[in-house]
């Protein structure tokens, strides 16, 4: 066994999930199951092979790069007034499930 | 009116030469969803008003005689996994479940400027996280074909309602084969552009370096027609590729004769039902006929396509998903005490089982000690995948496979046994990882008279090939 009652523990606390304790059980053995298949790509060698994090870091090394050549250039100038206006502030709040009408509410995080 | 087989191309030429209006076209599908829904159960949210005001526009410019853009009147419905303004949209989870979005995808607002008539929002997966449409929050959805099964996933309603004729087109997304998978399941056309050609601005994210925005349709020129409405640059997507957008639907028209297609080994191996594979086979064959050279190439690393995309996936939705708090929009738990036990309780309650299974799989995959195990070696592999793509693509212009190594499986056959629900996606998920473009067409069916799809796959932001093949595929069997 690889992940343990104690790891989905430590995972859900990172993940910011509160678990039932059957939700806990289920996890550890779907959990245990999926990494054991994932454990199939250890018998590849990636040494000297680079990370792809995105779809363009390959376009730039592909050898035809007629169509794509400006693909990838992701950087642009600031504008400085933004690609669109700012949403009004009744349109900003109204999906929020507390606010008074300004702000979104939430519980007191400082106590003095 | 009459929906069955109504295309894009019959419905707008139908509003054009006034045979029927934008109005009647959508009333037509609301009857239709109104009698037949409740079975099947594809929509999730239907938005009369806001389609009927744009029927009502388009009804107008026909009858002044002015020109009509290429989506003229056309009733379509969104995955709702896509924000569409003043429409709720809950990308199928609890936590979504009030959320009106303030603003519109790109895609959506590029259909609407296109003429084509919203009719609502689509059922599919929680946060587009299946393969069945059982992972919706509201309600499995069924396959028009055959109500006892599956309709595929995540875009299953949007696949569904396409079958079905509730609408004409819809607008999905794909993230592992959401679009392909259920096209091959119920019968429809379903094309996945490449990585960029579609601005994703507005779609709901789940791994965002593996979602589309792509069409499903009835016929390939169909998928033609949608895709040179929806592609290009968005400055609102980083990610959208600044490259021109040819005429897809006049390269329909170009021979295919003499193209070459190769053909994957690796996509015929065990594990491949016998009834798709002599689908496939006889599909390659027609292809064959019709003036294309079969060429055999290898993509030697598919066997280990489905770890690599399900850390990778989930990894991107761990982090994706952290939004979903209960403080600016989504569900919020009652009766916590702290800001910290609100967080935790709110997503307890919002997210549904397999969504909280890939945040936690996502999450261990990108903790300290687990990180390079996981998630960087996925992210070579993925070099890898991509690499066998780039190699087979210097020797042929597509790649014909099947679409899924099944057909449509039965409602609760494997929604128990996640990771044999994972292998389902063996042959679209590849594609993703390597930004391709993928296209399904129907192929032929099974003896219990379910949907076979082909799957073709192409260079980089040559779309324009897959769609000529399917086309001339299409053409040559109807």
């Amino acid at each position: 066994m690889k992940v343990s009652e104690k790891d989905v523990d430590y995972v859900a606390d990172l993940a910011n999930l509160e678990l039932t304790a059957d939700e806990r059980s289920s996890l550890v053995r779907d959990l245990n199951s999926i990494l054991e298949y994932m454990d199939r790509l250890n018998e590849l060698d990636t040494s000297g092979v680079p990370p792809m994090a995105q779809v363009s870091d390959q376009y730039r090394t592909a050898a035809d790069k007629s169509p794509v050549a400006s693909f990838g250039a992701v950087l642009r100038e600031d504008i400085i007034d933004g690609l669109r206006k700012s949403l009004p502030h009744q349109q900003a709040v109204q999906n929020a499930p507390d606010s008074d009408g300004t702000f979104f509410l939430v519980p007191k995080v400082i106590e003095r | 009116m009459n929906l069955d087989r109504l295309t894009i191309d019959s419905a707008r030429t139908a509003v054009e030469q006034r045979a029927t209006t934008a109005v009647e076209l959508a009333q037509s599908c609301y009857a239709k969803i109104q009698k037949e829904d409740g079975q099947v159960g594809a929509f999730l949210t239907l938005s009369h008003d806001r389609a009927l005001e744009q029927a009502e526009r388009i009804d107008r410019m026909a009858a002044e005689g002015k020109p009509l853009p290429p989506l003229a009147g056309v009733p379509v419905g969104i995955k709702d996994v896509m924000s569409t303004r003043g429409v709720r949209t809950t990308a199928g989870s609890k936590s979504l479940d009030t959320y009106v979005p303030p603003y519109d995808c790109t895609a959506v607002s590029r259909m609407e400027a296109a003429g084509a008539v919203i009719l609502g929002k689509l059922n599919c997966d929680e946060f587009a996280m299946g393969s069945s449409n059982e992972n919706s929050a509201y309600r499995p959805v069924r396959n028009p074909r055959d109500l006892d099964r599956v309709p595929g996933g995540s875009s299953g309603g949007s696949a569904a309602a396409v079958a079905a004729d509730m609408a004409v087109a819809t607008l999905c997304s794909d993230t592992g084969g959401s679009i392909r998978q259920p096209a091959s399941f119920c019968g429809v056309v379903g094309l996945m552009p490449t990585y960029g050609r579609v601005s994703r601005y507005g779609l709901i994210a789940f791994a965002s370096s593996l979602d589309h925005i792509g069409p499903l349709t009835k016929t390939v020129k169909d998928a033609a027609t949608v895709l040179g409405v929806i592609a290009g640059h968005d400055p609102m997507d980083s990610t959208s590729a600044d490259v021109p957008v040819p005429d897809y639907v006049a390269d329909l028209q170009k021979p295919i004769a003499g193209l070459k297609l190769g053909v994957a080994k690796e996509y015929f191996a065990d594990g491949l039902d016998d009834e798709i594979r002599h689908a496939v086979e006889s599909a390659i064959d027609r292809l064959k006929q019709l003036g294309c050279e079969i060429v055999p190439v290898s993509l030697p690393h598919t066997p280990y396509a489905i770890p690599t995309y399900y850390l990778i996936a989930t990894a991107e939705a761990s982090s994706n998903l952290a939004r979903y708090d209960g403080v600016r929009y989504s569900h919020r738990a009652r009766g916590f005490r702290t800001l910290s036990e609100m967080y935790r309780r709110s997503r307890d309650e919002g997210f549904g089982p397999e969504v909280k299974r890939r945040i936690m799989l996502g999450t261990y995959a990108l903790s300290a000690g687990y990180y390079d195990a996981y998630y960087l070696k996925a992210q070579k592999v993925r070099t890898l995948l991509t690499r066998d793509f780039q190699q087979a693509f210097a020797k042929v212009d597509a790649i014909v496979t099947p679409t899924s190594p099944t057909a449509a499986f039965r409602l609760g056959e494997k929604s128990n046994d996640p990771l044999s629900m994972y292998l389902a996606d063996i042959y679209t998920v590849t594609a993703d990882l390597a930004g391709i473009p993928g296209l399904s067409i129907p192929c032929g069916q099974t003896k219990e008279n379910l949907p076979i799809g082909l799957q073709i796959l192409g260079r980089h932001f040559d779309e324009s090939t897959i769609l000529r093949v399917a086309h001339a595929y299409e053409q040559a069997s109807s």
